[in-house]
């Protein structure tokens, strides 16, 4: 220390059984995984009503997973969130209920009431008003339902542009406002959780994981995830340069267009309406982890949400989006 | 194709575990210190490029000219689409970037702009290994490299690249790059920043960012990639005595006690014998707990959660240690603040102090001087002020277990909060304890809290009252006291009016008065819960920060929290004490609902709604509640 007036005297190193090597700097993925545990941890210690958000994705299955390992022997001490917009993939919902009966955790479902009685979708009236409504708004209204301080989001800085500048604990307004002129410096592993009432924070354990990371990660823990991750026949159309999944009757086919088999996968799950597959014939994990290793574009290039008008993921955020 | 797996099945992997894993990839941060001017986007978007962290569709966005013209790709703008933002003055302090290779996996800790430069780069330095200090070849050794530098140093980073840019510029000339790093290494001797490794680079062309350079055969070092892939970052942490702050007690069961946490410093196994500080009290580990099985060692950076072989208090913030080598336990620290609030430092202040899992109370006692980044002289100085760096002493509440920051980063760092605003207004570093804080010690005494509440058959317990005034808070509490006592348990009862005649008659009903109360009020109901009781609390306790002081200061689930809830026109309707009537007349003055807030609780463990229920069918839902508990 420069300006330390005295020497400082480190103490003793002790060789402690029954190993006395030189630690290795932990692997990445454990390093990840250690980082993460903390955060989640942090959190329940820290925080009077947390929730984990919880969107059925492949990062959604590795922040529960864990959750999972933080909490363990016990299951983790908080419940599940689903915002959900009810054009979720058949599969998601599947997925979903089983989850959170073998993690032994409460599932909370919220669908925004008023879109539903307004019958809002996303082929009806676009994405950009189907997303505020049954997202945004929606996720505003489980939160303040249920009185949550601390709302646990999957998110990844590698994600998008305006990610890469989000904090660990993002800190939110009485209206769930991201004020990105007002956030916590966060140094060291010290994370600032103190609120006033009505106000809360986001918090996204993910946040240096990359895409790569979570695939290699869900490769070795073994984790559960959407068999839509991986390529199989399925009914497509092409929608705006995007192949879109027909999962059901709700989707309106344009005159003489026909839903036809194509070898797909996805790379991101959402409201299938919004969510492009891309052709792949990678059916194992090892063949997705080569897969995106070898990818020439972006995860999110097949959500349609983040295209629709530029500097639109920032604009989500400040109102709210996770 | 057939799919392995139905559309509606798990998948699973039968991927066979001897299968080596790719994790063996160690991971370096690192952090970049120029401006846009010294061409710091151009060389980190190139860095990303060339190890093709960049997609197609993110390239298409910036390139400008012709597709497939590599010259058309503006490097900077991978990296800088934070222009936008500065001209809506927002504030961005780090942004980070990934990228990986075969050798290891990069976090890119990136602090733009000139201004804020010392919060910003503080910020990054706290979590970075290493830091790349970047010189513009044409205008060599600047004020802002040397400023770059000290902090860096001052931060505890111990690898330092200087990359000096812009070669292609300045025709690839060896004597200038020799005379920028004979300059630089003048200056990092003084500061005593003895790892730094100067590379020539042109982020624009490539020249020795992820390639040699052609252009510059006189240059036999690695290019910046290179070192950065292979630099090896050494911690003294592994091999130091253990280490580890409890986070979080987990107690799914009675059967069950495991102490979580992340460990700092060391290793630790079942059967060493570790220390509990700042109580001091000992025990064996008896397992070290993972979901995927126990553990036969832990190591430094690993989250785990320790069992031991014998009952002792040990909760959140306590620092679980080594016996035979544990770190010093004090009260009293100079340090290094380096103070990032908008609103001055102020002595004598007091702040919400957090260091490790720990959160205390602490004021600065003595301001001795601030340093001025760019020319490292000292200065007299009564307060900081927003980017000032200062060496002061400050004194806690409480004693914690420490180690300076030059030791271990995380027991010798902390953040300052503001008690109202919340902001994160500093971040300091521990040099060493004071003196006179080193003859205070906890001392442990061998008949424990556990031991006291057993011998009365019952579990300690903190029920706190809060409401407003006239909301029937002593009412319902004197009637659950009453049936506790027929139950034949041990409590006690503590009121606010009969504690303002004693205890705390020196305090008035000033925002702070009604703080200092309430600590008090939690310190002597955390003795009585030591002492085995149940501690009934009548407050108002307007605020939610100090309820939340008081529940952090008793062990887990110990706490109750018991709103009792009228509308204030109803409790001004009943006004039992006639004191809603002398508010309102003006004689008092900070009357809780009147013209002071009162915090509702967000998520009281009981709620009483006494216009809904009567107290008497209240006091038997808490006592059932405080039973079965």
């Amino acid at each position: 220390m420069l300006l330390s007036t005295r020497p400082i005297h480190r103490p003793v190193t002790r060789q402690m059984s029954p190993s006395n090597r030189i630690f290795a700097p932990l692997a990445h993925l454990k390093e990840l995984e250690a980082e993460s545990i903390y955060i989640l941890r942090e959190v329940v210690a820290e925080m009077a009503r947390p929730v984990m958000m919880y969107s059925i994705g492949k990062d959604s299955a590795v922040m529960l997973h864990l959750a999972q390992k933080a909490f363990y022997p016990a299951a983790p001490p908080f419940p599940l969130l689903h915002v959900d917009t009810t054009w979720k993939f058949r599969a998601m919902y599947a997925h979903r209920d089983r989850m959170a009966q073998e993690a032994g955790m409460e599932l909370l479902i919220h669908t925004n009431p008023d879109g539903l009685a307004q019958g809002i979708g996303p082929f009806t009236h676009g994405s950009a008003v189907h997303t505020d409504v049954m997202k945004t708004q929606a996720l505003k209204q489980a939160l303040e339902k249920w009185g949550f301080d601390a709302a646990l989001g999957g998110a990844r800085r590698d994600e998008e542009r305006s990610r890469a500048k989000e904090r660990i604990f993002s800190f939110r307004t009485p209206h769930h406002r991201w004020d990105p002129k007002n956030q916590r410096p966060e140094l060291w592993r010290l994370f600032n959780t103190k609120i006033r009432k009505g106000e809360s924070i986001r918090v996204f354990p993910l946040s240096n994981w990359t895409e790569i990371d979570i695939w290699q990660y869900i490769r070795f823990e073994n984790i559960p995830i959407v068999p839509l991750y991986f390529a199989a026949e399925r009914p497509v159309v092409r929608r705006d340069g995007a192949w879109i999944m027909v999962d059901d009757e709700r989707m309106p086919l344009d005159q003489g267009e026909r839903p036809f088999m194509k070898s797909v996968r996805f790379r991101t799950l959402g409201c299938y309406p919004l969510t492009g597959a891309i052709e792949s014939s990678a059916a194992t994990i090892d063949a997705v982890i080569r897969e995106t290793l070898a990818a020439k574009s972006s995860e999110r290039q097949g959500r349609v949400i983040d295209r629709d008008q530029s500097g639109s993921m920032e604009r989500k955020k400040q109102e709210g989006y996770f | 194709m057939v799919s392995p797996v139905a559309e509606s099945g798990h998948w699973n992997t039968q991927s066979p575990k001897s299968a080596s894993p790719p994790a063996e990839k160690s991971r370096l941060r690192f952090m970049t210190c120029g401006s846009v001017d010294d061409g710091k986007s151009t060389l980190i978007g190139r860095l990303l490029y060339d190890t093709k962290a960049v997609f197609e569709d993110q390239l298409s966005d910036i390139t400008t000219g012709g597709a497939g013209t590599g010259e058309a790709i503006d490097f900077s703008l991978l990296v800088d689409g934070l222009a936008a933002e500065r001209e809506q003055g927002i504030t961005i302090d780090v942004a980070y970037r990934y990228f990986t290779t075969g050798k290891r996996s990069f976090i890119v800790a990136d602090t733009p702009g000139h201004e804020q430069y010392t919060r910003n780069m503080a910020t990054a330095a706290s979590n970075v290994e290493l830091a790349v200090i970047l010189v513009d070849a044409r205008y060599g050794v600047q004020t802002q490299t040397r400023r770059h530098a000290y902090l860096a140093a001052l931060m505890g980073i111990r690898h330092v690249v200087l990359a000096v840019t812009k070669m292609d510029l300045m025709d690839f000339a060896q004597e200038i790059f020799d005379k920028i790093a004979a300059d630089f290494d003048a200056f990092a001797n003084r500061i005593e920043l003895n790892n730094v490794t100067a590379i020539p680079v042109s982020g624009l062309r490539g020249d020795n960012v992820a390639c040699t350079s052609a252009s510059m055969p006189w240059y036999s070092g690695p290019t910046l990639l290179d070192h950065l892939e292979t630099v090896e970052i050494r911690s003294d942490d592994a091999t130091a005595p253990f280490r580890m702050p409890v986070q979080w007690v987990n107690r799914p069961g009675l059967s069950f006690r495991g102490f979580t946490g992340r460990i700092v410093a060391g290793q630790v196994a079942p059967g060493n014998r570790v220390r509990v500080l700042p109580s001091g009290q000992d025990a064996l580990v008896a397992r070290i707990v993972t979901m995927d099985g126990d553990l036969p060692v832990a190591g430094t950076g690993q989250s785990v959660a320790i069992t031991f072989d014998r009952e002792i208090d040990c909760s959140r913030g306590d620092v679980i240690v080594d016996s035979e080598a544990p770190p010093e336990v004090a009260q009293q620290f100079e340090t290094t603040i380096i103070w990032l609030g908008d609103e001055p430092m102020l002595p004598g202040r007091q702040y919400w102090l957090k260091t490790a899992t720990k959160v205390v109370s602490a004021d600065v006692t003595d301001l001795k001087f601030l340093v001025n980044v760019n020319t490292l002289e000292h200065l007299a100085a009564k307060t900081c002020k927003l980017n000032d760096i200062g060496v002061c002493n400050i004194a806690l509440d409480q004693p914690i277990a420490f180690e300076p920051y030059d030791v271990n980063r995380d027991l010798g760092s902390f953040i300052l909060v503001d008690r109202i605003t919340n902001a994160t207004v500093a971040g300091g570093m521990i040099h060493f304890a004071l003196r006179r804080s080193h003859n205070i010690h906890w001392q442990p005494t061998s008949i424990d809290r556990r031991a006291r509440a057993a011998l009365k058959g019952q579990a300690p317990r903190v029920i706190w009252f809060t409401g407003l005034s006239g909301a029937g808070k002593s009412t319902v509490a004197n009637l659950v006291e009453q049936k506790l006592h027929a139950r034949g348990l041990h409590t006690y009862l503590l009121d606010g009016d009969n504690v303002r005649h004693g205890l705390n008659k020196d305090l008035g009903f000033t925002d702070a008065d009604r703080v200092e109360n309430i600590r008090r009020i939690g310190e002597v109901a955390k003795l009585m819960a030591d002492a085995g009781l149940v501690v009934l609390c009548s407050f108002i306790s307007p605020f939610r920060a100090e309820r939340q002081m008081v529940r952090a200061m008793m062990a887990e689930g110990e706490f109750i929290e018991v709103f009792v809830d009228a509308t204030l026109a109803e409790a001004e309707r009943r006004d039992v004490k006639g004191l809603y009537k002398k508010a309102r007349a003006g004689l008092i003055k900070n009357f809780t609902g009147i013209d002071s807030p009162y915090e509702r609780p967000e998520a009281p463990d009981v709620y009483v709604d006494t216009i809904q229920e009567s107290a008497a069918a209240a006091a038997e839902r808490i006592v059932t509640k405080i039973i079965e508990v």
